[in-house]
């Protein structure tokens, strides 16, 4: 039985290098999806629906954690979630994260005795998925942990007042009064009751100033203010749709975050 | 609080033992020297020698300290004054009066001691002998006070140079590791690994660039000079570890012209501009870029440019890195040719975008010309 596989690495040598040991070991596994950068890595995984991923962690565009993340959110329900393998050369915070999640993880230059026990763990679970549903539940965790885990950065300044510029003008809106965030490529859309302001930063840098206990993410790309929240919905799909008191547009909270919403 | 109280009373004692480390021989050798030539009893000397002695010092360090302190209050400041030494101005007429009062109050203490039989110091009637013992005291207070001046400033100095010593020590260590990163060095090994292989002549290629980038991070001089050929031709090996493992993504361009090659630069000078391009420009960049290595003339300034095509300054977000590269190559110009030398950092020219660097030198010609 072939096993279709996506593997996400920068360097051209390395990703050469890990096709043809994993040839070596692993003859039945086919390589669908070979790529340099995150974005395609993202992309290429959800067309082609491989069950295993190799992902580096450093990559061009999205890093291999954040991949995982997307996958996790956009990957199809009732379709099997591929397993994860990451790699990486040297980022000590990750593999210690790693670590303690029981995460497949290889460590660049990849020894061919680990990579062979890597093979061997990853055919033991495709086997025993063939008899249950799937990985998602645990992945889902074992994904919500190491989002969590700190990136050993020292936590920013809480911001207080956000600084939207529009032409020449600089417009000061308090972070109190935001109804949500919302990434847009390079910018964050910041909404608030009855504006919407646009600035120049990623999500991801913007996230660590804001005071985790009033700012939920919800989504990799959404923040929400936990009292904007009216209600909650929960889907089949384990997406969660959110309704807001100050607007009227609903909010998707994915299947990564929503355990954030559940009865007392 | 105890703690506090305890170092305190330590370095209480530490200064008591630097102070009778002096006073003590000095009465000593005064006490010697008086009851030879006076032919008086040593034990009766000594004791009046180390009396007015240790009077004489206790007046002197006491004016130092109260003078320094009294100053400092006073908003005054200088390193001189930090060591409490308030200025020869004032410790000289301080010392003669000190020494003067000292003496009589030494005098009358060591009369107490010796049972007060003498009354007046044995060479009262005596306006010479009187004299010669002022000059005498006087001579081994200045003396003393000198000592005390010096060694204070000495232990400063030697202060000063152990702290330069470990802070160089330090920023030396920190450049080392920001060259070997870790995630540089194994990625490098990595794509080594899978060379040897596939492609063993070039395999060896890359790691004869691999060692003499070592060689030359390693080297333990940073101060000297070397050829701008040889700085080129040493970010040259870097890049070429950096093509390996990008492939495509990185192209290189160089122009040296053939008469700047000769010209003296301070070493890997340019290494951690170049290793900014790399990292926080074309690394991040899906489709990756170009580095452009140059050297030119300008007037008596020799104008070293990294330029690179990318994502640019803007898009660098702030919490990435620790600007310490470019002020390492900041401060190394500093050191180096003060206000003459400058690195400048901005949007590159051109549509093609991403970030030049810009080092300004003094040109200075090679010893060879």
């Amino acid at each position: 039985m072939t096993v279709r596989a996506l593997i996400a690495e920068d360097e051209p040598l390395l990703l050469e290098g890990l096709r043809a040991e994993l040839k070596a070991v692993w003859p039945e596994l086919d390589v669908v999806a070979a790529v340099h950068d995150g974005d395609s890595a993202l992309q290429q995984a959800l067309q082609q629906r491989p069950a295993v991923c190799f992902l580096d962690i450093r990559m061009p565009g999205a890093s291999g954690l954040e991949v995982a993340q997307a996958l996790a959110e956009d990957w199809p329900a009732g379709e099997p979630f591929p397993l994860l393998v990451f790699i990486s050369a040297y980022d000590q915070y990750a593999l210690q994260a790693f670590e303690a999640q029981a995460v497949d993880y290889l460590v660049k230059p990849v020894q061919p005795e680990r990579l062979a026990a890597c093979v061997q763990r990853l055919r033991a679970r495709l086997d025993e998925r063939a008899s249950s549903t799937g990985p998602l539940p645990q992945t889902l965790e074992q994904l919500r942990a190491l989002l969590a885990a700190p990136a050993g950065a020292t936590p920013a300044a809480r911001l207080e007042v956000i600084q939207a510029s529009a032409g020449n003008m600089v417009h000061m809106v308090p972070v109190d009064d935001v109804v949500y965030f919302e990434a847009a490529d390079k910018y964050v859309r910041v909404i608030t009751a009855d504006k919407e302001h646009l600035i120049r930063m990623s999500l991801k840098d913007l996230l660590p100033q804001l005071d985790a206990q009033r700012f939920w993410q919800v989504h990799r790309g959404t923040v929400v203010r936990a009292r904007s929240i009216v209600s909650a919905l929960r889907h089949e799909s384990g997406k969660v749709t959110l309704t807001l008191r100050e607007r009227p547009e609903r909010l998707t909270a994915s299947r990564l975050y929503a355990h954030l919403f559940k009865g007392m | 609080m105890a703690g506090a109280a305890g170092i305190d009373l330590r370095r209480i004692a530490v200064w008591l033992w630097h102070e009778l480390r002096v006073g003590v021989p000095i009465g000593l050798i005064a006490a010697t020297f008086i009851s030879v030539m006076f032919n008086d009893p040593f034990v009766r000397t000594l004791i009046y020698s180390l009396c007015i002695g240790l009077s004489i010092q206790l007046l002197i360090e006491g004016g130092r300290y109260g003078l320094a302190g009294w100053m400092r209050k006073r908003g005054l400041d200088s390193p001189s004054l930090r060591e409490n030494w308030p200025g020869w101005q004032w410790m000289l007429p301080w010392s003669v009066g000190a020494a003067v009062v000292g003496y009589y109050c030494g005098s009358l203490l060591a009369d107490a001691i010796t049972g007060g039989q003498h009354t007046h110091s044995p060479f009262g009637n005596n306006l010479r002998a009187l004299s010669l013992i002022l000059m005498f005291s006087l001579g081994f207070t200045l003396a003393a006070v000198w000592f005390f001046y010096s060694r204070s400033r000495m232990l400063t100095l030697q202060a000063l140079t152990q702290a330069a010593e470990r802070s160089a020590a330090e920023s030396q260590l920190k450049l080392l590791q920001s060259q070997l990163e870790p995630h540089m060095l194994f990625n490098t090994l990595a794509n080594l690994r899978v060379l040897i292989g596939t492609d063993p002549a070039r395999a060896q290629a890359m790691l004869d660039r691999l060692i003499a980038f070592l060689r030359a991070t390693l080297a333990a001089s940073r101060s000297g000079s070397h050829a701008l050929a040889d700085e080129f031709e040493r970010i040259g090996d870097y890049l070429a570890l950096m093509a390996v493992r990008m492939g495509p993504r990185l192209t290189v361009r160089v122009d040296l012209p053939e008469s700047l090659r000769a010209l003296p630069v301070p070493p890997l000078l340019l290494q951690p501009l170049v290793e900014n391009s790399i990292r926080h420009a074309l690394e991040p960049k899906v489709q990756g870029g170009r580095i452009d290595l140059s050297a030119a003339r300008d007037g008596d300034a020799l104008v070293l440019r990294v330029r690179d095509t990318g994502i640019g300054l803007a898009n660098v977000p702030a919490s990435n890195g620790t600007k310490f590269g470019l002020r390492q190559v900041r401060e190394r110009l500093a050191a180096l040719y003060g206000a003459r030398a400058s690195l400048t950092l901005e949007e590159a020219p051109g549509e093609e975008g991403g970030t030049l660097a810009t080092v300004r030198l003094p040109l200075q010609q090679s010893p060879s010309t």
